[in-house]
């Protein structure tokens, strides 16, 4: 029984009935279904609007407080429309294309890198009716979109037709690859619980036996969100982007509104994996029985701005990795923690199914059990690697027969060589 | 476009337009999981590949030179194109009036362990042997 339309507790009700409506009125399905899709596209782009520009003001005024600054607050109420006093001075600017840019593909890049970011917000279980697109494989149509973006940051980075960009784009080329490895794995994990790949299931699959999946699989969500702030390349791992070394990366030749497409982007894909890990390790709408009395989207909101929260803290407070410790991090450190950790998923739903025991007693030991496995994974496995992080980096050698030149001088010891007192 | 244009690079941007474009032929179909892998293997890491290919390559090998074989290929793609645009009037598209489609991933697992185990795990090995292959050549001594 669907409730009334004006129940926006979940907007999927409002949708219901006007299908219901527009079935009465005798419209067929050629109808109903791009009107629909429509009416839900445009939820998630005003929302994905919206929430950009509050994220700009909310990001700035965040960092600002954890450097002890003031932040923006010159344009109305604490700087509040700070973002839309940006949005028209980017405009206004002029938006420059380099003289040796591929000049289509240096346009196109910043318009094509928000389809991915959108894209994303269309799996989200915003509420118990209220899913745009319920795909049976949501989670790895959220990982096809990440890996997508890296395509077109390249795109950017090699249109611009300079070094720094094309530096820049490497490594973003290069970091997405690494860190699509343990996060995919991590992820995995996450599904065998569920035992589904739909974003509704793994909500209803929480909901039915009471339990956030973060309990069930800490180590999954900390490789993700580690994963994770790799792959939205933000601090500490916005290598791609390091003023220090590459000036601004792959968007370095991109100015104006271009230049702010970019920066709008990083913000929407932040929301997005936090959208993810709201919905895959905090239950998304549901809240241990605090959706019957809020809105289930504004709780699924409400989590998503704590872990997008998260997010800003780390880029406020960290410093930035090196490349090669950014890559030895993910391949020696992050990647044998998520195989363990998907294998001893695996075993834990393999017992859990094959005795058929009850999840009342069989989940909280898996979730004291994974715990103690997250920390001695984690303490272990640190110790076990904390003397190949001190080594000093040895370039790979990819083509034969060329010969580096010898310095003019002496080359200083590194300090990583010398003997420690 | 990916064969007429000259610049390398347009041609793999391009292909990987039309990777994306095989997913939603796939998704017609209602195989989801495919369409998903589709866009995840070839958009993501394949492209990944051939782009690192042409970025490794000479920038004087990277013009689309032209060869003895522009007329064959011609004929053939328009006998392909001919074949598909045939197949496309033909076919029937209203995919709203099927309904919901079932899902296929848990079918394809199933079949990976159950009746295709050995070609599933002599494809991983193969992997798993390309891989160290690879170490080998790149490492240092």
């Amino acid at each position: 029984m669907l409730a009334s339309w004006y129940d926006f507790r979940d907007f999927g009700n409002a949708v219901g009935r006007l299908v219901e409506a527009l079935r009465d009125a005798g419209a067929s399905d050629h109808i109903i279904y791009p009107v629909t899709a429509l009416i839900g596209c445009l939820g998630v782009l005003v929302f994905v609007g919206g929430a950009t520009l509050i994220n700009i003001w909310l990001e700035r005024r965040v960092i600002g407080r954890m450097q002890s600054r003031l932040g923006p607050n010159r344009y109305g109420p604490f700087g509040l429309l700070q973002p839309v006093a940006d949005a028209i001075k980017l405009i206004q600017k002029e938006a420059l294309t380099p003289r040796a840019a591929d000049a289509i593909v240096f346009t196109i890049a910043p318009v094509v890198i928000f389809v991915p970011a959108i894209l994303a917000f269309a799996v989200f279980p915003w509420g118990k009716e209220m899913v745009l697109a319920d795909l049976n494989v949501g989670v790895l149509y959220l990982l096809a979109l990440g890996s997508t973006s890296a395509i077109i940051v390249f795109m950017a980075g090699y249109a611009s037709n300079n070094k720094y960009a094309l530096l820049g784009s490497m490594r973003v080329v290069a970091m997405l690859i690494s860190y699509e490895v343990p996060s995919v794995l991590a992820i995995l994990g996450v599904t065998t619980f569920a035992g589904s790949m739909s974003l509704r299931d793994i909500v209803e699959f929480q909901r039915t036996h009471w339990v956030f999946l973060l309990f069930l699989q800490p180590l999954a969500l900390l490789i993700f969100l580690i994963g994770s702030t790799v792959e939205l390349n933000r601090s500490p791992s916005d290598i791609a982007e390091a003023e220090s070394e590459i000036i601004a990366g792959y968007h370095i030749e991109y100015s104006g509104m271009k230049f702010g497409m970019f920066y709008a982007v990083e913000l929407v894909n932040s929301l997005g994996v936090s959208g993810i890990i709201a919905a895959l390790f905090l239950g998304g709408w549901w809240t241990f029985g605090l959706e019957k009395f809020v809105p289930g989207w504004m709780l699924f909101i409400g989590k998503m701005y704590a872990v997008y929260f998260l997010f800003i803290w780390f880029r406020g407070t960290l410093p930035r990795f090196r490349i090669d410790q950014l890559m030895a991090f993910a391949w020696k450190f992050l990647l044998p923690l998520a195989i363990v950790n998907f294998f001893a998923a695996a075993l834990e739903v393999l017992i859990w199914r094959e005795y058929e025991i009850s999840a009342g007693i069989v989940l909280p030991i898996f979730a004291v059990v994974n715990f103690a496995l997250a920390g001695a994974l984690i303490a272990g496995w640190g110790r076990v690697m904390f003397q190949q992080f001190q080594r000093f980096p040895r370039r790979a050698r990819l083509v034969s027969g060329i010969e580096v030149p010898e310095l003019p001088y002496p080359a200083a010891p590194h300090p990583a060589t010398e003997p420690v007192a | 476009m990916i064969i007429v244009t000259r610049n390398l690079l347009h041609a793999v941007l391009l292909l990987i337009l039309s990777f994306v474009g095989i997913a939603g032929v796939f998704i017609t179909l209602s195989a989801d999981f495919v369409a998903v892998v589709q866009v995840l293997v070839y958009a993501g890491a394949i492209a990944v590949l051939m782009i690192f290919a042409v970025m490794l390559t000479p920038a004087s090998g990277r013009r689309n030179e032209g060869n003895i074989l522009q007329l064959p290929a011609l004929v053939l793609s328009a006998l392909l194109i001919a074949g598909v645009s045939y197949i496309v009037v033909q076919t029937d598209w209203r995919e709203a009036a099927r309904g919901p489609f079932q899902t296929t991933a848990a079918d394809i697992g199933d079949a990976l362990v159950q009746p295709f185990a050995l070609p599933f795990e002599i494809a991983s090995v193969l992997l798993v042997v390309a891989l160290i292959g690879a170490i080998v050549l790149v490492r240092e001594d």
